[in-house]
């Protein structure tokens, strides 16, 4: 194991993070605070409670859910597609570094990265409602199941995109309406019975219906099932990142 | 001796279908400076590249220092430093941290000392904390080569390392590709500059069409290949050459004011003596003489030619 080459990287795309602060953590601090304001105290005031928790709390799991989601996609895409733009993958491929170990720096930093921005969503959403947690390990395993499971999806994605363009498609295209249909704002007991039914389609159901469980005791969908979800994710793409190497797809000629 | 990298039958088809090499055998020796050389396009690039790792070959064994590269990855790899051709660094670190990034990543612990010495070589010392964003192309360059050269490697790749490059840079580079074989370091470069390999290298390897056409120490090759032309410069031009002076390979040059006579240096003789007394018999008087070697470069251009 080349433990130098893995701290080398991780420490390279964290100081990258540190570089970009305002970018990289002030501004997911930012919009979420604004889903408060708007969804927690404007609109929330008017709802009334749901698996009673104030409306405002109730979406404080989604929240996070949501903001990990996109971060963990956004920073594995980005820093493992910045070198492939710039050509600096060489070095990386040159290096004797193993498949195995380029992935767990990649996205072992930009999972890292989105758990600290997790916490701070958390802290954040502290000043705005009452928070409390009920199963705080189950709490920090979702998040970290999350993170490292999206990092990966990230990574797929930043090594399938060949332009700016395709960066942004999939977070967009697909993440976001994913997010937002899953449940983060609602629970999916308030859909007819036949979006609830296709709403079990949407992965991001299980995530944010797990993650609430941890935080209010009540959920959607049962913990269980959300956890052996959340793992088959992780699972999927850990399977696509081995196919990748083992092909050398888009990286190796 | 093992041999620096040893090559055998090595091939690559890309996927578009175009094959670059076809059938590569190479031995390059430790400690000396191996030239390839080749037109743009001949393989170069993408042979280096498999024997770096950064590309997959289609076919054939690639070994550096003994040890397979597909196989033993890692102590291969830790061997070699590789400067690209194109000028690829992370433009927003520092040139301290992207020297010693890549250090850590071929497995090295820290070693500031190593660091400093590799940048005062290259006179980068005063430029550590620039951000590699803010150097001139040249400069941005050594920083290619103290980052190939931080992880003290024993085999150093060059592709094309002087493409684009000012006189000066290109002679301070040379310089410094000499210091390191001092060294013991095994320096491969490829290049299509014929300059850069007849004033640096050992031996060179002539590539084209993803073939190697020959592999020869510089100055066999310059004196096998290598014609000599002995120009007479006539004190009076003639219209033809003189009946007695057929045959003998002369030609008559700069409108009749000069007779060339091209001959071959390692000939049990050269035909010189003769060839001047008939001169003098056939009434041809000469204000000068030269002799002059074909460069490596007239060499290549007809090796090139006769394979195309």
């Amino acid at each position: 194991m080349n433990l130098h080459a893995v701290k080398s990287i991780y420490m390279f795309e964290m100081a990258r993070t540190f570089r970009t602060v305002m970018q990289s953590i002030i501004s997911p601090v930012i919009s979420t605070s604004l889903y408060f304001v708007v969804f927690g105290a404007a609109i929330g005031s008017r709802i009334e409670q749901i698996g009673g928790v104030s409306y405002g709390a109730f979406i404080v799991p989604g929240l996070i859910m949501m903001s990990l989601l996109t971060l963990s996609i956004s920073n594995a895409s980005f820093g493992i597609y910045f070198p492939k733009f710039t050509g600096t993958i060489y070095e990386v491929l040159s290096a004797p570094i193993s498949y195995g170990e380029i992935v767990l720096a990649y996205v072992g930093a930009a999972a890292t990265k989105s758990i600290m921005i997790g916490l701070v969503i958390l802290a954040t959403a502290a000043f705005f409602v009452d928070l409390r947690i009920e199963h705080p390990f189950m709490m920090l395993l979702f998040l970290v199941l999350t993170a490292v499971t999206f990092s990966l999806f990230g990574f797929i994605i930043g090594i399938w995109a060949d332009g700016f363009e395709k960066l942004q498609i999939v977070p967009l295209l697909i993440v976001m309406p994913l997010a937002f249909l899953g449940g983060t704002f609602y629970s999916i007991d308030m859909l007819p019975p036949v979006w609830q039914t296709i709403s079990l389609g949407n992965p991001v159901v299980y995530l944010v219906s797990g993650f609430r469980w941890s935080f209010i005791g009540t959920s959607d969908v049962n913990i269980g099932i959300s956890l052996a979800m959340t793992l088959f994710f992780l699972v999927a793409c850990l399977a696509i990142v081995a196919w990748i190497f083992r092909t050398g797809y888009k990286l190796k000629t | 001796m093992t041999a620096a990298v040893s090559i055998t039958n090595l091939s690559k088809t890309y996927a578009t279908g175009f094959t670059a090499l076809k059938g590569v055998d190479l031995e390059v020796r430790k400690g000396e400076i191996f030239a390839l050389l080749g037109p743009n396009g001949a393989g170069k690039t993408t042979l280096i590249g498999i024997v770096c790792g950064i590309v997959n070959a289609t076919g054939g064994t690639v070994l550096v220092s003994g040890h397979d590269v597909v196989s033993e990855y890692r102590k291969t790899r830790s061997l070699i430093g590789l400067v690209p051709q194109e000028v690829s660094i992370d433009a927003f670190e520092s040139v301290w941290n992207t020297v010693s990034f890549s250090r850590g990543l071929f497995g090295k612990g820290p070693n500031p000392a190593h660091i400093e010495k590799v940048l005062k070589a290259l006179s980068l010392w005063d430029k550590k904390d620039e951000k590699v964003l803010n150097l001139s192309g040249g400069m941005k360059r050594r920083v290619l080569i103290a980052k190939a050269l931080s992880h003290e490697p024993e085999i150093l790749f060059l592709d094309e390392p002087t493409a684009g490059v000012d006189v000066e840079l290109r002679r301070d580079m040379w310089e410094m590709v000499r210091g390191l074989r001092e060294t013991g370091v095994t320096i491969i470069l490829t290049t299509h500059y014929i300059e850069e390999a007849e004033e640096m290298a050992d031996r060179i390897g002539v590539i084209n069409h993803g073939e190697i056409i020959l592999v020869e120490e510089k100055r066999t090759l310059m004196r096998n290949l290598g014609k000599k032309q002995l120009r007479l410069e006539l004190l009076s031009p003639v219209d033809a050459l003189p009946e007695t002076l057929a045959g003998r390979g002369l030609e008559l040059a700069d409108g009749g004011a000069t007779l060339v006579y091209s001959y071959d240096t390692h000939g049990e003789r050269t035909g010189i003596t003769a060839l001047l007394g008939d001169l003098n018999q056939a009434g041809l008087r000469f204000r000068d003489l030269e002799t002059r070697q074909s460069s490596l470069e007239e060499i290549f251009v007809n090796l090139v030619k006769e394979r195309a």
